[in-house]
């Protein structure tokens, strides 16, 4: 009896602590990036950062303004988000409420299927593929802009936000439906009036955890963007996303030095964002789960 | 009945976009299958790599990437269940709780790339692992736990109330209705998020990149403290590092179909196990 006891115990416990282990490794993480940003902030500064200019390799003066890479990200994401919003959306409500049940079963697989491509094979596509094509169909110098990454980025987002808009059209409760028909509304304006505007919020989260995919996203981004620092709001330009600055520069810079600890303080932003992008998309979950 | 046209062509549109999403996935698979099967050889995926990767084989690249992928989940596997475990079957509803969900959600938001800088500090820099199979495998597994815990908590849940019950009734212990009465019935399940999880570990390039990824490696490793080539990485060094990306063109499509069927192999051994196990078990 005493043997089961203890089993009981030491099980309990070794189950708590592997559950603990998640806490621990978002502890760890916000310590070791801030361990190895925080020096920056006192040499060279902080006011560093908001330069306009990033040039961290320089004979003459580095320069360490995360602005243009934050506008990269931001142009990048922008776009993502305005191309494949629409899209998203279209494609789960046709899943929910026109498609044939043959179709849902065949296609909701398959677009899960593309959630399930490493980003580094949907950049080297986009390299292969998609950059000639931008370049051919805008008539520039080079396809490696911020609308070739948008259009891959969005093409990542898409199967998030399908995924989880048709969770929230499907959990829309068929008494609202059936109320809006017998009040003589056709089904695009049931869809249109009541199915959507009630599934909002599992909407809204779908897209924001989209979103938060896109700013995180990093290989082919990378690939096909063009990489280059500057502040620029065109998306036929070449820009410079902060994660492809981490992942192309990181492997050259010295151990301890300003570029470094620079390189991680752009890591911090980018967890801010994503963090506050995650809570934001929890909060809304949380209230359409108690709404449904 | 201008109404009714006007539906029609509404719903005609969202078709469309459906089906334009569909084609385009399927175009990228049929691309990376159509130009890689003709490099696919026996040449390839046993030999050697020489020139940095422009000609020869991808054998290091294949086994590195297994190396890793047989590391994380080694790693997250026991710990990401035994926390499912955890929080399905003993945890109360408290702050405790609360926080360690929060927890997860959070790591399950977190960029990969900020996942290779963690790692990069912590394995590499301060346990002085240094770019390792080991750092690699461990920032792997941090990114996937998230992942491996959800899933499995989701099938502990799916085992009905009624089996617990009926095991606590009969004077069994809770470890021992759990391991009796709840495993058995939620592994299938478990085991199913966690081969996801495994898909995604072997196609990310972010976290290796800065923990054990080497550039050009044409030999095999001999243990967890040496450096791997890995097939993302490798991929993309071939797409954009080398001086005439052209010319390997045959190569970065091999290497792509590679990855493809390693990692759609994985996806689809997963529906194969979740399908098999919703009509073995029925209640």
């Amino acid at each position: 009896m005493t043997r089961t006891l203890w089993q009981e115990k030491a099980a309990r416990l070794l189950l708590q602590g592997a559950a603990l282990t998640s806490l621990l490794i978002v502890l760890l993480i916000v310590v070791f990036l801030g361990k190895e940003s925080l020096p920056f902030l006192s040499k060279p500064g902080w006011m560093e950062l908001f330069r306009t200019r990033w040039n961290p390799v320089s004979f003459e003066r580095e320069m360490f303004g995360i602005l243009p890479l934050l506008s990269g990200s931001l142009v990048v994401t922008l776009l993502a988000t305005v191309i494949a919003v629409p899209f998203g959306v279209c494609a789960a409500v046709y899943l929910a409420e026109v498609a044939t049940v043959a179709e849902r079963e065949l296609f909701k697989p398959f677009i899960e299927l593309l959630a399930g491509l490493p980003s580094v094979v949907i950049g080297f596509f986009g390299l292969v593929v998609l950059v000639p094509l931008v370049k051919q169909v805008f008539h520039l110098q080079t396809g490696l802009t911020a609308l070739t990454g948008a259009l891959l980025l969005a093409l990542m987002a898409i199967p998030t936000i399908i995924s989880i808009s048709e969770d929230a059209i499907r959990s829309v409760p068929l008494s609202y439906k059936e109320a809006s028909l017998a009040l003589g509304a056709s089904r695009l304006q049931t869809i249109w009036k009541v199915t959507v505007p009630a599934a909002l919020s599992g909407i809204t989260a779908g897209v924001m955890l989209g979103i938060g995919r896109v700013i995180g996203e990093t290989m082919a981004v990378m690939m096909v963007t063009g990489n280059a620092a500057v502040i620029t709001f065109s998306p036929l330009q070449s820009v410079r996303t902060m994660t492809a600055t981490i992942a192309a520069e990181m492997g050259e810079v010295p151990f301890g030095s300003a570029h470094y600890r620079a390189l991680f303080c752009v890591g911090v932003v980018l967890l801010i964002f994503t963090f506050g992008l995650n809570i934001i998309a929890q909060r809304v979950l949380k209230k359409y789960r108690i709404g449904a | 009945m201008s109404q009714r046209s006007g539906e029609a062509r509404a719903f005609w549109v969202l078709r469309l976009v459906t089906y334009t999403i569909v084609l385009v996935i399927g175009y990228i698979v049929f691309d990376i299958v159509y130009h890689g099967a003709g490099t696919l050889s026996w040449e390839f995926l046993t030999g050697m790599p020489r020139k940095s990767g422009s000609e020869g084989g991808i054998l290091p690249v294949i086994v590195g990437t297994l190396c890793l992928v047989l590391g994380t989940v080694i790693v997250a596997l026991p710990l990401g269940m035994a926390g499912a475990i955890y929080l399905s079957e003993y945890a109360k509803q408290n702050r405790l709780t609360r926080t360690i969900r929060l927890a997860i959600v959070t790591l399950a938001g977190i960029p990969s790339i900020v996942f290779g800088l963690f790692g990069l500090g912590l394995f590499v820099i301060f346990l002085k692992f240094g770019a390792s199979i080991l750092a690699g495998s461990l920032t792997l597994a941090c990114m996937v736990l998230p992942i491996i815990i959800v899933a499995s908590e989701e099938a502990l849940r799916a085992v009905p109330q009624s089996f617990r019950e009926g095991s606590l009734a009969l004077g069994a212990t809770q470890w021992q209705t759990i391991r009796k009465n709840v495993l058995p019935y939620a592994v299938p399940g478990m085991l199913t998020g966690s081969i996801l999880a495994v898909g995604r570990a072997a196609g990310e390039t972010a976290p290796i990149l800065l923990t054990v990824a080497a550039f050009y490696l044409p030999k095999l490793p001999k243990s967890i403290f040496d450096q791997v080539m890995a097939l993302p990485y490798h991929l993309y060094i071939l797409a954009t590092q080398l001086p005439d990306v052209n010319k390997v063109r045959p190569m970065q499509y091999g290497t792509a179909l590679v990855l493809l069927i390693l990692v759609l192999g994985l996806n689809l051994a997963a529906i194969i196990v979740r399908s098999r196990y919703r009509k073995k078990y029925r209640w």
